[in-house]
């Protein structure tokens, strides 16, 4: 199962309170992994990846394994240790003031 | 027993304010959907207790919220409430995609961007929210960049009523500094194939078949920031109000100006008379006294906030021209808060109450047309919208 740690507000949006766990068939990359997170949470979509461009908002960035891996391709293979589920793939938001 | 409950859009989640129909004692509930800004939230006339909301954030977009209980609870429509038969959550609530051209798939009109280049429409967020008067499924909601969406399933799903944009001044529209919104919805109690949309800034326009096409309405507006001062589209338009019993009478509050239109907005004359500026955002109008309007003057443009330091609401008793100073209750020193233009509500009570709130987090109650304000909540954040229902 992969492991995704959400900020707390788009936890509060989905009903979960820790990482979500996800099965995720075929390769493990950065798109199958949102793909899945939006199937099993439909209110997710458009929150992560603008519903048009399916591109990244611009305030949010992906993290595993103590790497940013925002602009990394999207159908890159995510590192092992993510897809063997011993570490969580992090969507982070950027710090802001407000 | 009568009651209302006031919904309250800020900066950082909605609050909803409940009082009986003496409006003396009240309840506040929230925050809910805290941390986001939450724009409107509005009920439906055809069910009370159908609620929808605008909930959005810089970081996550745009999310549409429901409530079926009067604001107790509240869901994604479609977005956790259907299940598919291995269990699924279904459906979406927070997409709303522009009209393409059928032909080409190529955006159907562009803007106007702040260099004078033609610049692709782009969503950013709901702005506001109106319920059809008759269907709760069916609610219409005004966004940025300037369109119109409409669901008639309870928010599940959001369609574009492009023919707005898509009448041919499109390439003519430009955002003002807040952006370029559909801030304004209004629909005609008497016929259903007829309502009205305000833009920031292009204008306000009009529709007699039911949103599919659209005409600006512009004649008599004059505004000093536009290359010809009586352009047919180009307003910055910050709110237009009408009385349900009267909707060929439309008010307007312009970026500067207080108008009135007594052709269903086909003309316009200025009717800002006395008041100490005519810049300003809110305008409405008393539930049963179709000529009494209420404004908040803001000192100007470039300072948004009220003149001299005194909060004060300003009421026409003969549609325009003669204005009021309102002030038992509001602070009438250092005060130097700004109402934003979906901020202000009237209720439907016999009395007829009075509402509006501050980016101070204020927001004031007068039970007596206006005569005297309290306010309900002193501390909430940056208001950015206020709405009433009158329950029975």
């Amino acid at each position: 199962m992969i492991r995704v740690a959400l900020p707390p507000h788009l936890r509060t949006l989905a009903h979960v309170k820790e990482d979500v766990l996800l099965e995720v068939t075929g390769p493990v990359t950065r798109a199958s992994v949102l793909d899945a997170l939006e199937a099993r949470y439909p209110m997710l979509r458009g929150t992560i990846r603008d519903h048009a461009t399916a591109q990244r908002r611009p305030f949010l960035r992906f993290f595993a394994c103590q790497r940013d891996l925002t602009h990394e391709p999207p159908d890159a293979p995510l590192p092992d240790a993510v897809a063997s589920g011993a570490e969580p793939f992090l969507v982070i938001g950027a710090i802001a003031g407000g | 027993m009568s009651g209302v409950r006031v919904l309250v859009g800020t900066r950082k989640g909605a609050f909803i304010l409940t009082a009986d129909g003496k409006r003396e004692r009240w309840n506040v509930s929230g925050p809910h959907f805290a941390g986001w800004e939450i724009y409107h939230v509005k009920g439906s006339l055809a069910d009370p207790n159908r609620l929808y909301a605008s909930q959005s954030s810089g970081w996550f977009g745009q999310v549409i919220q429901r409530s079926c209980d009067g604001g107790k609870t509240w869901e994604t429509p479609g977005g956790g409430m259907g299940k598919t038969p291995e269990g699924m959550p279904t459906g979406e609530s927070n997409k709303f995609v522009y009209d393409a051209t059928p032909e080409t798939g190529q955006p159907l009109t562009t803007h106007q961007w702040y260099d004078g280049t033609q610049h692709p429409w782009e969503f950013k967020r709901v702005w506001h929210l109106e319920p059809s008067l008759t269907d709760p499924d069916t609610a219409y909601a005004g966004v940025e960049d300037a369109g119109l969406f409409r669901t008639s399933d309870g928010g599940k799903t959001w369609q574009e009523l492009s023919g707005l944009r898509g009448h041919g001044t499109g390439p003519k529209w430009q955002p003002g500094a807040g952006g370029m919104c559909l801030h304004t919805i209004l629909l005609d109690p008497t016929n259903a194939r007829r309502m009205y949309a305000a833009i920031s800034a292009a204008g306000a326009f009009r529709s007699d078949d039911a949103g599919k096409t659209w005409k600006p309405i512009n004649r008599g507006l004059r505004s000093q920031y536009i290359p010809d001062p009586n352009a047919e589209v180009g307003h910055c338009v910050h709110r237009i109000a009408l009385h349900r019993s009267r909707p060929n009478v439309l008010f307007m509050q312009k970026h500067w100006d207080v108008l009135r239109s007594d052709d269903a907005g086909d003309n316009w004359h200025e009717v800002s008379g006395n008041l100490p500026t005519d810049f300003g955002f809110v305008i409405d109008v008393h539930a049963h006294e179709p000529d009494t309007i209420y404004v908040v003057p803001i000192k100007s443009d470039s300072e948004h906030y009220v003149p001299d330091g005194k909060l004060r609401v300003f009421r026409s008793r003969n549609g325009g021209n003669e204005w009021e100073a309102l002030t038992k209750g509001l602070p009438q020193r250092d005060c130097y808060v700004n109402v934003l233009r979906d901020a202000m509500a009237i209720d439907s009570l016999d009395q007829c109450g009075v509402y509006f709130g501050t980016t101070g987090g204020q927001v004031y109650m007068s039970p007596d047309s206006g005569d005297n304000w309290t306010p309900i909540v002193r501390d909430l954040p940056a208001v950015l919208s206020v709405e009433v229902q009158t329950l029975q």
